[in-house]
């Protein structure tokens, strides 16, 4: 938009990052006032604070002096897209991961793709969850028929190398830090099926089921992908404990029913 | 609007339940609708619970009406929904730019007064009233800086932009405070000129020096109890202007809820002895 105002809000978005290079006459006399420095400092600031309130658990993990200024450096690569502040950092895993001073804690970005997927579970489309009442009502062919959608809460992710989930947990319940953590490979699931986020463990069948049933797969067919994924697993365990932790949706079932019935 | 609005307080999360259960006579509520902008869960449920007991206020800060762009059209939409879903009283955005360019910069920021933006903001009003279907108040913001260039006065410009979306004003008498000490003019001497049929709702709040300039910078903050010049000035202005729905806004330090309803007591103590005055 090649107006005057939209060369002046140009200018002053730029500003608000490098003063010092402003060359737009305008703004260039703004930016060397004193009181520019406000603009700047409460810009950085609502985007640290929002980040900071986004990523508790990373938060929690570092010092808070780290935290903010990585954060600082993230906004500064990645400023939000829209006034709804409660979405905003999505690229900050991947950020965290290519962050050179934390090449160490290998888990922080598995940590804040959790933060991001307990949010996402947190503001979701309220749906009924179907349980056991609601599978009581289909034969077992009807089941493997269905194609069951998640919930819309549901959220998971599977972190092939590291104890991510063990990680976030015990940090998000304030659980007991020192316990010993098993090295090895976790998945994680985030349910809401009514007010509160909860979160379990989840194998890597249990991944690979709840990612065919997104992709439109019948039950029969989520089940033969998680058992490509671990050909070891059982899966009407898989299956019943998905059930019980709300990951599916109750909703559709009439008309699936109708329409995929023998 | 089938209540009268008094006082009212800017609702957070870590007030839902006492906000709930507080039940002062012409008590309202207002939130930033950005952050009720959601699919669902529990955080548009509280709101909806807060409503179904209080009138609730929606005051908008990423519209960017003072942008060069129309107000994006996605957000709008999203704006519109709550609207639909909460049914406020009132809704209100700020004479204020925030996004540019697909990015949004956190805060209200200035812009030149001139006829071309005048036509702009005027057209990003109609636009936002006619998406929400309904009068929207537009708050005059906080002024840190010198800026050349201004055509219009600032009461005037907004004066102007009611005559032609007859959209209402939102007074906000801190933000007339710190700009007056910021830039060097009367707040006194504004608010009298300021015209008072428009008001649709004042917001009251309060400020701090800057660290590092100290009382030559003050920062419209909303960490603070409100200033006593600050109720100074409200005085004034309600005591010409009649009773208006009146908010007390704090973001930062957020004490504790009786403190927020003791500040939120003053205010309909001024409101009632306005309409006293005004009856009498």
């Amino acid at each position: 938009m090649n107006t005057p105002h939209g060369a002046f809000q140009q200018a002053f978005a730029e500003a608000l990052f490098d003063p010092s290079q402003a060359i737009h006459p305008t703004v260039r006399a703004l930016a060397a006032q004193p009181a520019f420095a406000v603009y700047r400092n409460t810009v950085m600031r609502a985007c640290i604070d929002a980040l900071q309130a986004n990523f508790p658990t990373v938060a929690q993990l570092v010092d808070e002096e780290w935290f903010r200024a990585a954060a600082a450096l993230y906004v500064a690569a990645d400023v939000p897209r829209d006034g709804r502040l409660l979405h905003y950092g999505g690229g900050f895993p991947d950020f965290l991961r290519g962050f050179e001073p934390a090449a160490e804690l290998v888990y922080l970005p598995g940590v804040a793709q959790l933060d991001i997927l307990w949010r996402e579970a947190h503001a979701a489309t309220d749906a009924p969850a179907a349980d056991a009442v609601w599978v009581a009502q289909h034969t077992p062919e009807q089941i493997a028929g269905l194609a069951l959608a998640p919930h819309p809460a549901a959220r998971w992710a599977w972190f092939d190398a590291q104890p991510v989930f063990s990680i976030w947990e015990r940090n998000r319940r304030q659980g007991d830090l020192g316990e010993e953590l098993n090295w090895r490979g976790e998945g994680a699931l985030l349910t809401r099926p009514h007010d509160t986020v909860n979160w379990h463990e989840i194998t890597r069948a249990g991944c690979a089921f709840l990612d065919a049933c997104a992709g439109g797969s019948s039950l029969a067919d989520a089940a033969e992908h998680a058992l490509a994924a671990d050909p070891e697993a059982d899966i009407s365990a898989v299956f019943a404990s998905l059930l019980r932790t709300g990951a599916f949706t109750g909703t559709s079932a009439s008309s699936a029913i109708n329409e995929r019935a023998p | 609007m089938s209540r009268t609005l008094a006082a009212g307080v800017g609702l957070k999360p870590e007030h839902y339940e006492a906000a709930l259960g507080a039940r002062a006579e012409g008590l309202w509520f207002e939130v930033h609708p950005e952050n009720y902008m959601v699919a669902g869960g529990p955080r548009i449920g509280w709101l909806e619970a807060i409503r179904s007991r209080h009138p609730v206020s929606l005051h908008g800060v990423s519209l960017s009406l003072a942008g060069e762009a129309e107000p994006d059209a996605a957000h709008l939409e999203r704006l519109a929904e709550l609207v639909r879903r909460i049914q406020p009283a009132l809704i209100s955005e700020h004479l204020a730019w925030s996004t540019w360019n697909g990015q949004y910069f956190p805060d209200l920021l200035p812009f030149q007064r001139t006829t071309a933006a005048l036509h702009r903001i005027a057209s990003n009003i109609a636009r936002t009233q006619d998406a929400l279907g309904t009068e929207i108040a537009i708050e005059n913001p906080s002024h840190y800086l010198h800026i050349d260039g201004h055509e219009w006065d600032e009461i005037d410009f907004l004066a102007e932009l009611s005559r032609r979306t007859d959209c209402k004003l939102l007074l906000d008498i801190n933000n007339v405070y710190v700009s007056s000490r910021n830039l060097g003019f009367s707040a006194a001497d504004w608010i009298d000129r300021f015209p008072q049929a428009l008001v649709g709702e004042i917001h009251l709040a309060g400020h701090t020096a800057d660290p590092t300039l100290g009382n030559a910078l003050l920062i419209d903050s909303h960490d603070a109890p409100i200033a006593p010049e600050v109720w100074q000035l409200y005085q004034r202005f309600i005591e010409r202007a009649g009773a208006r729905p009146t908010l007390i806004e704090r973001d930062g330090n957020v004490p504790a809820f009786e403190e927020l309803i003791a500040e939120q007591e003053c205010a309909a103590a001024e409101l009632q002895r306005a309409s006293q005055e005004a009856t009498a």
